[in-house]
C-alpha cells in the first residue's frame, strides 16, 4: 500500500543516496585527474612536441642566385628585385572575371594575360601565378588601397634574372625558368635535393644550366611561428641563406657582340677560342633570341613565333648542329699525310680538275680545268679538290679515323654546356656497325673535302683548330673561366690544365700552319682577299660543304627554298700566325647556305682577328645576306688558279 | 530614515544569511574563470567585459533567487515546466533552425532556447512531484516520474540537441535517484540502455557518430574531425605539470584551440596552467558539489532536498562531462564548462541554481536529526 511511509525511513534513504551521489563525484574527479596526469606527465613530451610541431613553421629563404660576368668582368645576367601581382588560383573562382576586375586598376596587357594562362597550364601545381611583373611604384600604392577587393591576389617582393645584353649570347647563357615536373626529377638527383626547397626557378639551357647547382646557391631557414590558419605571427631564429657562386666566362662579350653583329641576319654558328688555355671567346649561334622572354613563363605568341620559325633560333647550332665541315678538314688531313709519311711536302700531285676512282669521276670544286700540278703546301693555299681525293685513298678511311680521333672529331669535346652531340668520324668498324654494310672505296674519296659520312660539330672544328695552334695539346673547351665565390671573390678555375698532348712533329705542325698563312696572304690563297692589309698573319683555311639536304616537310616560298639550298660557307683561323708565336685565337665559323666559304665565313673571321688582336672594331654591321657569289667573285675565290702555284711555292 | 535603516538591517541579515562557503567557492571558480577568458579572448577584448556584465546579471539572478523562499519554488515548478514543454512543442512547430538544428523560438524581440528552461525545470519539476508524493511513494510514481522526465528529453533530442537532452535526462535522473529509486530498477535501466545502444547508434545522425567515433580514435582523422579533440589534448597534455604561464599557451594563442573561449576553455586553462592548476581547479569544482550535497543533506523539506542534490549532481554532471571531453574522454558535445566559459546564458541558469541552494541553506532545518 504504503511501503515508505515512514519520514525518518525516507531521509535516511535519503542520506544513503547522498553518499552513493558523493562516492559518484569523487571517482569522476579521480578518473579526471588520473587523465589528465596522464596527458600532462605521461605523455607530456609527445605532447608538447606536438605543439612546437604546431607552432612553428620551416620557412625556405632563398638564395641569391650567382652572377654571370664576362672574361672582364661585364655583368650578363643579374638579379633585380621587384613587385609582382600574383593570383592563386584556389582562391579566385572566377579568374577572367577577377582579371578583368584587376585590369580596372593595374594595367594588364593581352601578352600577359595569355601568359598568366600558359603558365597556369603548363604547372598546374603552382599555388600562387604572377599575373604582373614589374610593378612601378605608383602600381604598387594604387593596388595596396583596394587590395580588400581582390582576394586571392597577392603583391610580393620577388627577385628576378635579368640578361641586360638581351638577344647577346642568348645560346650560351641560356636561361631560367619554372621549376617543372621534369625539373623535380633532375633536382632529385641533386646532391641536396632540400636545397630547392622554396626555390621557383631553375636553369634550362645553357650555362645557366649547366652550373645551376653552383649558381643557385644555399638555401636559408627561418623557423616562423604560426598561427592554425597558417598565418605568419613571429620570426624565431634564422639561418641565412648563402648566395650563389659567380660565373666568370671565358667569353669576351664585346668580341661575342662584334660576331653576332657581323653575322648580321644570316643564319650560323662561330666559336672562337683561346688555343692555350680552352677559353672559349665566343660562342656564336645565330639567330638568337631574348632570353628574356623565358624567365617568367613565355607567352604563347612569341613562342609561336621563336618555335616555328625557319631560322630556327632555338636551335643551338654551335652545339647541336652537325656538318660536313668541306674543306677546312684539308689542313688536318694534311697533317696526317705528313705525320704517317704518306706525303712529302715536295711530292705533287697532277689536278686535272677529275679525280677518277673505280670508274667513277670525283669533280673539283674550283676551276674547269683543275689546279695543275699542286704539291702539299698548295693544295691547302687553293684547296684543292682533286690532291686530297688521292691522299684520302692512300690513307684510308681507317688511318683517317685514327689521325683524326685524338683530335676530337667526332666526339663529344666535354664542353661545359649540357646537349653537346658526338657527330660522326667514320670509320669501317663503325660503318658496318651502323648501316650493316661494308664501306666503300668511293666513300673514302668524299671524306678528302670533308664531305660524305663526316659531321662534325663546330664546337669539335673549333677545337681542334685550337689545337692545331696549340702544337697538338689538347684544352677542354669551356664557356666558365673561373667560378667566383660571390663573398669572398676568390676564383676556382675550371680549366687548369690539357686534356691530352697529340705527338706531332714540330716540323710537320709548322708546315701546315705555314700553308694555312698562305691561304690568307698569298694572292691565289682562297681567303687572301678577306686579310687583304692585315698587320698579323693568319692562319687559315675556307671550306664550303654541300647542303645535303633540307626538312621536307617545311613549307616556305621559292626564295628561302633557293636559298637554302646553297652551301654552307666554312672558316676556321688561329692568328697571330707568325713562326714561333703563340696564337691568342682560334676559331671556326660556319654560315649556313652562305655559299663559298672564302666569301661569306673569311670576312667575318677577319673582323674577329681585328678586333681581338687590333682592338679594331668594324666600322658599320654588315650584312651580306643577299650576296650572290658570283657578284663578288675576286682573285681569291677559288678560280685564282695557275698563277698561285708559282708564288706559293716559297712558304 | 527609517525605512533606507530598516532595508539595510533586512540587507545585512540577508547577506549574513548567505552560504559563505558557497560564495567564497563560487568567487574562486569565478576570478579563474575570468583570469582564463582573459587569455582565451586576447583577440577578441569584448568577450571579456561581456563576461563581466554576464557575472553581473547571474549574481543579480542569484541574489534575487537566494531571497525567495523555497515554498515560491514549489509554486513555480508546475508552471516553468509547463512553459518550457509548451515552448518546446512550439520550437518543434514553428521554430528557427540555425546551422540544420531546430533549437530556437522566436518571441518577437529576441530569441530563446527552450531547452535551457528544461535544464532546471525538469529538476524542479521532479522535486515538486516527489514532494507531493512524499511518504506515499509507489511504483507508479517512478515510472511516472520517468515519463515527465522523457517528454522533454525527447522533444530536445529531435532538435536534434543530444548534449543538452542528455544533460536534462541526468538532471531528472539524479531527482529520482535522490528519490529513492530502487536499485534494482537502477541496474535494470543500466542494462536496458547498454542493449539499447545499437538502436541509439541507429538513430544518431551522422555527425554525432563521428564525435563518437573520433573520441574512440582521435588520431584517425586528425585534420577533420579529430581536429578539436587531437588539438585539445596537444594544449593540455604540452601543458604539462607547472603550464605554460598565464598567456603563454600557443596553442591557444596561435589559435590551434577551437571553441577556446567557450566549451573548449578548460584545454586553454590547461595549457597554461598545467597538472597544478587543473588540481586546484578540481578541487574548487569538488568543494562546489561537495557543499552543494551538504545542503542538501540539511534541506528542510523532500522538495528542497531532491532539488538540492540534484543541483548538487548537476553541477558536477556539467564540469566532469565538459572536463572530460575536452581532455577526449567522452564524445564532444556543447556542454560549458560552469563558470569559467564565456556565455550569457550558461552562467545565468547556474546564478539560478546557487540562488536555490543558498535559499534552501537559509531555509534548513535547524535541528539536526
Amino acid at each position: 500500500m504504503k511501503p515508505l511511509r515512514n519520514p525518518e525511513r525516507e531521509v535516511s534513504q535519503f542520506r544513503e543516496r547522498l553518499v552513493s551521489a558523493s562516492v559518484l563525484v569523487a571517482l569522476g574527479f579521480l578518473v579526471l585527474c588520473l587523465r589528465l596526469a596522464w596527458l600532462q606527465v605521461i605523455r607530456h613530451g609527445e605532447f608538447l612536441a606536438r605543439a612546437e610541431q604546431n607552432r612553428i613553421a620551416l620557412v625556405p629563404v632563398t638564395a641569391n642566385r650567382g652572377l654571370i660576368k664576362d672574361r672582364n668582368g661585364i655583368i650578363i645576367a643579374k638579379n633585380y628585385s621587384a613587385y609582382t601581382l600574383e593570383i592563386e588560383p584556389a582562391k579566385v573562382g572566377d579568374l577572367d572575371g577577377a582579371i578583368d576586375e584587376l585590369s580596372t586598376v593595374i594595367e594588364i596587357s593581352a601578352r600577359e594575360r595569355r601568359r598568366f594562362h600558359k603558365t597556369l597550364e603548363d604547372y598546374k601545381h603552382l599555388d600562387s601565378v604572377p599575373i604582373r611583373t614589374r610593378l612601378s611604384d605608383e602600381e604598387v600604392a594604387r593596388f595596396a588601397a583596394q587590395r580588400y577587393r581582390f582576394p586571392g591576389v597577392e603583391l610580393r617582393a620577388r627577385l628576378f634574372r635579368q640578361y641586360p645584353l638581351g638577344e647577346t649570347a642568348s645560346h650560351l647563357l641560356g636561361y631560367i625558368g619554372r621549376v617543372s615536373a621534369k625539373d623535380e626529377e633532375r633536382i632529385d638527383g641533386f646532391a641536396d635535393p632540400n636545397n630547392y626547397n622554396g626555390t621557383d626557378y631553375i636553369g634550362k639551357i645553357g650555362v645557366e644550366s649547366s652550373y645551376e647547382e653552383q649558381l643557385h646557391g644555399t638555401t636559408g631557414i627561418e623557423q616562423v611561428e604560426i598561427t592554425a590558419g597558417g598565418h605568419p605571427v613571429r620570426t624565431l631564429t634564422r639561418t641565412p641563406s648563402v648566395p650563389g657562386d659567380n660565373l666568370i666566362l671565358s667569353v669576351d662579350i664585346r668580341l661575342q657582340e662584334i660576331v653576332e653583329r657581323a653575322f648580321g641576319d644570316r643564319r650560323g654558328a662561330l666559336i672562337a677560342i683561346e688555343p692555350e688555355t680552352g677559353d672559349i671567346l665566343a660562342f656564336v649561334s645565330k639567330p638568337t633570341f631574348d632570353p628574356n622572354l623565358f624567365v617568367e613563363g613565355i607567352d604563347p605568341v612569341n613562342w609561336d613565333a621563336l618555335n616555328n620559325s625557319i631560322d630556327k633560333p632555338l636551335l643551338n647550332r654551335a652545339l647541336r648542329g652537325t656538318y660536313p665541315i668541306g674543306s677546312t678538314y684539308k689542313p688536318f688531313l694534311a697533317l696526317a699525310a705528313l705525320e704517317l709519311g704518306k706525303r712529302h711536302p715536295e711530292s705533287v700531285t697532277f689536278d686535272p680538275g677529275f679525280y677518277s676512282y673505280g670508274g667513277h669521276l670525283f669533280r673539283e670544286g674550283g676551276p674547269k680545268g683543275g689546279h695543275g700540278v699542286v704539291d702539299l703546301h698548295k693544295s691547302i693555299v687553293v684547296s684543292s679538290d682533286v690532291y686530297y681525293y688521292a691522299l684520302a685513298n692512300d690513307l684510308g678511311v681507317d688511318a683517317i679515323h685514327d689521325f683524326m680521333k685524338p683530335f676530337g672529331f667526332g666526339d663529344l669535346t666535354g664542353i661545359d654546356m649540357e646537349g653537346e652531340v658526338p657527330g660522326v668520324l667514320p670509320s669501317t668498324e663503325w660503318n658496318e656497325r651502323r648501316f650493316h654494310q661494308k664501306w666503300f672505296g668511293g666513300e673514302t674519296i668524299s671524306i678528302g673535302i670533308g664531305q660524305g659520312k663526316n659531321a662534325f660539330t663546330l664546337i669539335q672544328l673549333a677545337q681542334a683548330t685550337a689545337t692545331l695552334a696549340n702544337d697538338g695539346a689538347v684544352m677542354k673547351p669551356h664557356l666558365v673561366k673561373a667560378i667566383e665565390d660571390s663573398r669572398t671573390g676568390a676564383r676556382t678555375f675550371t680549366v687548369t690544365s690539357e686534356t691530352r698532348r697529340i705527338a706531332l712533329r714540330p716540323e710537320n705542325v709548322a708546315f701546315v700552319r705555314d700553308a694555312m698563312v698562305g691561304v690568307t696572304t698569298d694572292p691565289s690563297g682562297t681567303a687572301y682577299a678577306a686579310f687583304v692589309g692585315s698587320t698579323y698573319k693568319t692562319a687559315g683555311k675556307t671550306g664550303t660543304a654541300q647542303v645535303v639536304g633540307i626538312g621536307q616537310n617545311e613549307k616556305y616560298d621559292e626564295r628561302h627554298v633557293e636559298e637554302r639550298h646553297r652551301d654552307h660557307s666554312l672558316f676556321i683561323a688561329f692568328a697571330p700566325a707568325e713562326r714561333g708565336v703563340q696564337p691568342k685565337i682560334a676559331l671556326a665559323l660556319l654560315v649556313e647556305n652562305g655559299g663559298w666559304g672564302a666569301l661569306a665565313a673569311a670576312p667575318i673571321a677577319r673582323q674577329v682577328m681585328d678586333y681581338y688582336l687590333l682592338g679594331k672594331e668594324p666600322a658599320a654591321p654588315q650584312n651580306v645576306h643577299a650576296a650572290e657569289p658570283t657578284a663578288l667573285a675576286p682573285a681569291a675565290h677559288k678560280t685564282a688558279v695557275a698563277a698561285s702555284s708559282v708564288s706559293s711555292g716559297g712558304n | 530614515m527609517n525605512a533606507p535603516a530598516g532595508l539595510r538591517l533586512r540587507l545585512r541579515a540577508f547577506a549574513s544569511s548567505l552560504d559563505p562557503a558557497l560564495l567564497a567557492t563560487l568567487g574562486a571558480l569565478s576570478l579563474v574563470g575570468l583570469i582564463t577568458l582573459y587569455s582565451a579572448a586576447s583577440d577578441h577584448p569584448g568577450n571579456f567585459s561581456g563576461q563581466l556584465r554576464n557575472f553581473l546579471l547571474a549574481a543579480l539572478v542569484m541574489l534575487a533567487f537566494a531571497s525567495l523562499p523555497p515554498r515560491v519554488l514549489t509554486r513555480m515548478a508546475v508552471p516553468v515546466y509547463g512553459v518550457g514543454l509548451l515552448a518546446l512543442v512550439g520550437v518543434l512547430v514553428i521554430g528557427v533552425s540555425v546551422k540544420g538544428a531546430q533549437r530556437w523560438l522566436d518571441i518577437g524581440f529576441t530569441r530563446v532556447q527552450p531547452a535551457e528552461i528544461m535544464k532546471l525545470g525538469v529538476p524542479l519539476m521532479l522535486a515538486w512531484y516527489f514532494d507531493r508524493r512524499a511518504g506515499t511513494l509507489r511504483s507508479i510514481d517512478f515510472l511516472f516520474a520517468i515519463v515527465l522526465v522523457l517528454i522533454p528529453v525527447a522533444l530536445i533530442a529531435r532538435q536534434p540537441d543530444l548534449g543538452t537532452a542528455l544533460l536534462v535526462l541526468a538532471a531528472g535522473f539524479f531527482v529520482i535517484f535522490f528519490a529513492g529509486l530502487p536499485w534494482r530498477w537502477l541496474l535494470g535501466l543500466v542494462a536496458g540502455i547498454l542493449a539499447a545502444l545499437p538502436v541509439v547508434w541507429s538513430v544518431l545522425h551522422d555527425y554525432q557518430r563521428a564525435r563518437i567515433l573520433t573520441l574512440l580514435d582521435p588520431m584517425s582523422d586528425p585534420l577533420g574531425k579529430g581536429f578539436h579533440t587531437l588539438q585539445s589534448m596537444i594544449a593540455i597534455g604540452s601543458g604539462g605539470v607547472f603550464g605554460k604561464g598565464w598567456m603563454q599557451g600557443t596553442q591557444t594563442h596561435l589559435e590551434f584551440i577551437p571553441e577556446r573561449t567557450t566549451d573548449f576553455i578548460f584545454a586553454v586553462y590547461s595549457e597554461e596552467f598545467g597538472l597544478i592548476g587543473n588540481l586546484v581547479l578540481i578541487v574548487l569544482f569538488l568543494a562546489l558539489v561537495a557543499r552543494a550535497l551538504t545542503i542538501a543533506g540539511h534541506a528542510a523539506t523532500p522538495f528542497s532536498r531532491l532539488l538540492a542534490a540534484s543541483l548538487a549532481m548537476i553541477l558536477f554532471t556539467y564540469a566532469f562531462v565538459n572536463m572530460a571531453m575536452v581532455s577526449g574522454i567522452l564524445p564532444v558535445v556543447g556542454v560549458p564548462l560552469p563558470l569559467i566559459s564565456y556565455g550569457g546564458t550558461a552562467l545565468v541558469t547556474i546564478g539560478m541554481a546557487c540562488g536555490m541552494l543558498m535559499t534552501i541553506q537559509r531555509h534548513r532545518k535547524l535541528v539536526q536529526s
